[in-house]
């Protein structure tokens, strides 16, 4: 079910100005890995280049090869909608669709995938909500829009929108970065337990939410500002934090700098 | 009793305590200081306010009074009889046709242009080159400010001789229902009235569409395309649910300019005073037009007879308001406001 990411040699513009270069990496399935790095090194760019959102931008372009498993989602005939089905995100911001009930969030996805009946809906919108830890909290009010949740609620109700269509890569942009401390051990928690069943990336500016959640972590950094975002290394989680080879991400996690 | 509470207060000798601020003096504190100029547009931002309710007031007032004249004296029904004789003795007049041929166009012109307004708006937020967009929102906003008579001289010209064809075609297919039968005459008909309206407001439907789609949070487009989204189902999840109170609204303004609008039909319209079943013969008539039509002949007494007619205008114009505030605060929690 949870699949490799493959990356080689990727590169990603916005108009003529290169944002990360010649990036290469691979995230191996059912683990967490963790992008870290300065603001403006790219990392949420070169995360948005794995599920095709990059090219949603005005202006953005990607070269490079990003294999799932064995297919190229940049190959030719790929279709960035199939792609997107595949590869689940979850935003910085919580955004539910705010004319949606709880349950129509939730079954959003399912709905564009095709024909469910009423009660195959009911089943899967309801391990959705329990695989995000939010079933307890909104059993009784699937009918209520989804806008009136907490942040924290609001973001795992995202998080069960996108694990419900059964994606095989699940993508978070600093997902706890809006929310408060007690909503974000209930999110990492969640991580944790998503991990046994999707290949999970996450970008965060927290260090130590990176050193909690991820198996592996990934150092991106910039020259200068203008200049193209770089992989600097990848490791483990544990040997990035403690003993890491390259001394810029020393110099980026002691605090140093960034 | 008086006297000893008086006595009891000479004697008191500690100095009376402060009384505590009573809530309107703390907030008045609250405000702060203020200055000259603060007090001048205080002053004139009031005066506004209540100039504004004193007009509608002074408007509504005349016309009720008018009216009251006029319908006194009338011997004929006024909601449901079918002519519009003032000078006879006694006078008969109703509005019923007028009604009836103002709501149609309306809702003819309202079908017609709501869904183009939408789609249009739509082509220009999320489908138009930018390079495309921009001269397109130019001439919609050019084609709001041309004159309604300039609308009713090419409706009247142009217009009108071309919807032979189209009746012809209507009458072929649907002519059968009597909605679309057509006996040949001139189209100076409802149906023509109800297109010519509908392009006049095509251009505000649009514009206000137009803002408001362009409004939908980045964000809420973004959860639906990682859902793996097509273009056009971004547009139904996440562009129109949050639209929809806006379009409702631009829709609304446009509703109010068909339902006003006067030299346009009064150009196009071949009026008579009855309620035709087909809305490709001609005839038939609306408030603003029999206003427009009778109003330099009419005596005293007719002019009275016309305004009564504009106030049933105005109470259904505001009915039209209140009901479209109605839908929209309906499901005011699952509006895009929340968000």
């Amino acid at each position: 079910m949870a699949k490799r990411i493959d990356v080689s040699g990727l590169t990603a513009y916005y108009g003529s100005h290169k944002a990360i270069e010649d990036i290469s990496m691979t995230v191996e399935p059912r683990s967490v890995t963790a992008f870290i790095g300065p603001s403006g090194c790219g990392k949420s760019t070169f995360l948005r280049t794995l599920n095709r959102m990059h090219e949603v931008t005005p202006g953005g372009r990607v070269e490079g090869k990003v294999l799932l498993d064995d297919e190229d989602l940049y190959g030719h005939g790929i279709d960035p909608v199939s792609v997107r089905r595949e590869v689940g995100m979850v935003f910085q911001r919580p955004n539910p669709f705010p004319t949606m009930s709880i349950f129509d969030n939730v079954a959003a996805g399912l709905r564009l995938n095709g024909n469910f009946k009423k009660s195959e809906l009911q089943d899967i919108v309801e391990k959705s909500l329990k695989g995000a830890n939010l079933w307890n909290e909104v059993k009784d009010r699937l009918n209520k829009p989804g806008s009136g949740l907490s942040g924290g609620q609001q973001q795992r109700l995202c998080i069960a929108r996108a694990i419900a269509v059964e994606p095989k890569v699940l993508l978070m942009d600093e997902p706890c970065s809006a929310l408060d401390p007690i909503s974000t051990l209930a999110i990492e928690d969640l991580i944790g337990e998503l991990k046994e069943r999707f290949t999970i990336v996450i970008v965060t500016h927290n260090m130590q939410q990176a050193a909690r959640v991820s198996d592996r972590t990934a150092f991106f950094n910039l020259a200068a500002v203008g200049q193209p975002g770089k992989l600097i290394e990848i490791d483990d989680t544990e040997r990035i934090f403690s003993n890491p080879s390259v001394q810029a991400t020393e110099d980026y996690i002691s605090g140093r700098f960034g | 009793m008086d006297i000893s509470t008086k006595k009891s207060q000479n004697t008191d000798e500690a100095p009376p305590p402060a009384a505590p601020p009573t809530q309107a003096e703390q907030k008045r504190a609250a405000r702060g200081a203020t200055r000259p100029g603060d007090r001048i547009f205080l002053g004139l931002s009031r005066g506004s306010g209540i100039l504004l309710l004193v007009i509608m007031a002074a408007i509504a007032v005349f016309l009720t009074y008018r009216a009251t004249l006029a319908i006194s004296k009338d011997e004929a029904n006024f909601l449901t009889a079918f002519e519009w004789n003032t000078n006879l003795i006694p006078p008969k007049f109703g509005i019923a046709v007028l009604a009836f041929g103002t709501v149609v166009s309306s809702i003819i012109a309202m079908a017609i242009a709501v869904p183009i307004a939408v789609a249009i708006a739509l082509f220009l937020t999320h489908y138009a080159p930018r390079r495309l967009s921009g001269p397109i929102a130019y001439v919609i906003d050019l084609l709001a400010a041309v004159p309604s008579i300039v609308y009713g001289l090419w409706g009247a010209l142009i217009l009108v001789p071309q919807m032979d064809g189209l009746f012809g075609w209507l009458n072929n297919y649907l002519g059968w229902t009597g909605i679309f039968s057509w006996d040949e005459g001139a189209p100076r008909s409802m149906l023509t009235v109800g297109v010519l309206l509908a392009i006049m407001i095509l251009p505000i439907i649009t514009n206000v569409s137009r803002e408001v789609f362009r409004q939908v949070p980045q964000t809420h487009e973004e959860a639906a395309l990682a859902l793996g989204a097509t273009r056009w189902e971004v547009v139904r999840m996440a562009v129109l649910p949050f639209g929809r109170s806006g379009v409702i609204s631009a829709s609304m303004l446009g509703l109010g300019r068909a339902l006003g609008e006067t030299m346009a039909v009064a150009t196009v319209l071949s009026p008579d005073f009855d309620i035709h079943a087909s809305l490709l013969n001609p005839g038939g008539g609306t408030f603003a037009q029999n206003i427009a039509s009778k109003f330099n002949e009419a005596t005293e007494f007719g002019r009275d007879a016309l305004i009564a007619s504009g106030l049933v205008l105005f109470v259904i114009t505001l009915l039209v308001n209140g009901a479209a505030r109605a839908i929209i605060a309906r499901r005011k929690e699952y509006s895009g406001a929340n968000a």
